[in-house]
């Protein structure tokens, strides 16, 4: 599996949709994720990667984390593990 | 005594927190707008991504118990007997053997012995020792402060523990002013603590992603969190007539309560469920919104909290709240989760005695969905008539209390 569909897949558990129904373009609140759900996801991220992400749940949007879409997570955590695990 | 309702007064209190280890300092500090948050000084604070904190600091428990004691008290219970100390003193009351049986003690606490199952934990998990101290139960159950308090001043009446995480201490107080009230008890000791600032304490509230790396600063549009804090507040609750019998001092009086669930989301605050409760509370105290001259919010610098906060307080007060004070002393004293609205309910007292409104401090930028009155960074003089301070916690539990000048 690789980083957009581990990715995917973990969204799509939060969602409680198959994975083949979440789209790039979809954000969290299109597929009915709130403020809690969104935390959880990223916690499942962090682990999944062993990745450490910067997000206040007080200001997503002030985050230097991307979650408007699916798709800008997928980035977001691309880039993380390339800084993250670059000097590993 | 006549039948009907007790009017109830506060005669005593005590505390200790990161503004100071009595109300005489505590209140100093909120009137010099002073901040109790600084670096974490604990074990493994390397290892947490949050590392500030409002702790006690300069504490010696060996400096206040001895050996055994200090084996049974976790430090909330600590704090709580100090507090508790202070409160009795300033009281002066005393129990004949009839009055003791009507009186008892109600705290309120979100964690109890945090501390203790954080080291026990650590010994048996970490260290690999199968072996605990026989203490760990009654030194780490909620109800232990509570407990000790009635022991050491012989309180053989009702006395038990609220847990409702961040309104536990405001319905404690709540329900020791009803049980006064009711004509049940003639005095309870009454109020909360919190002592969780440890690693494991401290570990679980990071996960939520609501917590402040830099500063608690509520209803200030660059706040990003709150921060925790640690203590306890302790007040002696006495049924008026009584307190006038034996010419008690009255530092004032809980007039009402009112408490509601919002029956909705476990993290989420409602606005409705707040505005129910603060509407409830005045009603119960015979109070108009334009009485009310400042209201302790629960303030806690999280952008959940803050805006609907401050719509429901906006809804509630309409036109009454141009003239409205409403300040968050979270930004001096953190969150004591638990035990945050009995130290809360010092700055109420401060302001119905001595007509001083403790500061918000930390404010840098209005926001708009926060446009009240919220005394930015400076303490202010005024005359107030009534107060009310505000609890609303996780799981949607609100719990409003309405006070007198005495």
């Amino acid at each position: 599996m690789d980083l957009r569909d581990k990715v995917t897949a973990i969204i799509a558990e939060q969602a409680m949709l198959e994975p083949g129904e979440v789209k790039p373009e979809h954000s969290p609140a299109d597929l009915g994720i709130d403020s809690l759900g969104l935390v959880e996801s990223i916690f499942a991220i962090e682990e999944a990667f062993d990745i450490s992400v910067p997000f206040n749940a007080n200001a997503p949007e002030e985050s230097d984390f991307d979650i408007s879409s699916v798709a800008a997570i997928t980035d977001a955590v691309e880039r993380l593990v390339q800084e993250q695990h670059a000097s590993a | 005594m006549s039948g009907g309702p007790r009017r109830v007064v506060i005669t005593g209190a005590g505390t200790i927190n990161s503004l100071g280890h009595d109300v005489g300092s505590t209140l100093a500090a909120m009137r010099e707008g002073r901040c109790g948050i600084g670096p974490l000084e604990l074990r493994d604070v390397e290892r947490l991504s949050v590392q500030i904190g409002a702790q006690v600091k300069g504490y010696d428990e060996q400096a206040h118990f001895n050996r055994q004691q200090i084996a049974l008290y976790d430090r909330f219970t600590q704090f709580t007997l100090l507090a508790a100390r202070q409160a009795m003193a300033q009281s002066g009351i005393s129990f004949s053997d009839e009055e003791s049986e009507m009186s008892g003690v109600v705290l309120g606490t979100a964690g109890g012995g945090v501390n203790t199952w954080d080291e026990n934990y650590r010994n048996v998990y970490e260290e690999g020792k199968n072996r605990v101290h026989p203490f760990v139960v009654p030194k780490l159950m909620n109800n232990a402060a509570a407990s000790h308090v009635s022991m050491e001043y012989n309180l053989r009446g009702p006395s038990f523990t609220v847990a409702t995480a961040c309104s536990s201490s405001n319905h404690a107080m709540g329900l020791a002013f009803q049980m006064i009230r009711s004509g049940m008890c003639r005095a309870m000791l009454t109020g909360g603590a919190e002592a969780m600032l440890c690693f494991g304490g401290v570990k679980a509230w990071e996960g939520l992603r609501v917590m402040s790396k830099d500063a608690c600063r509520p209803f200030s549009a660059n706040r990003n969190g709150m921060v925790q804090g640690e203590g306890a507040a302790v007040f002696v609750f006495e049924e008026y007539e009584h307190a006038r019998a034996r010419g008690a001092e009255i530092l004032a009086e809980v007039a009402g309560f009112g408490m509601t669930s919002d029956a909705a989301d476990i993290v989420m605050p409602s606005r409705e469920g707040g505005e129910r409760a603060m509407r409830i509370a005045m009603r119960d105290a015979g109070l108009v919104p334009e009485q009310v001259g400042y209201i302790n919010a629960h303030g806690t610098g999280t952008a959940a909290n803050d805006k609907s906060e401050c719509a429901a307080v906006a809804h509630v007060f309409g036109a009454a709240a141009d003239d409205l004070m409403i300040s968050s002393t979270k930004s001096m004293h953190g969150h004591l989760i638990g035990g945050t609205g009995a130290v809360e309910l010092l700055a109420c007292i401060m302001a119905l005695r001595e007509g001083v409104i403790a500061p918000t401090i930390g404010f840098e930028l209005p926001d708009p969905e926060c446009a009240l009155d919220v005394v930015p960074n400076v303490a202010r003089e005024a005359r107030v008539e009534a107060v009310l301070s505000n609890a609303f916690a996780f799981g949607g539990l609100n719990a409003v209390l309405a006070l007198r000048a005495a």
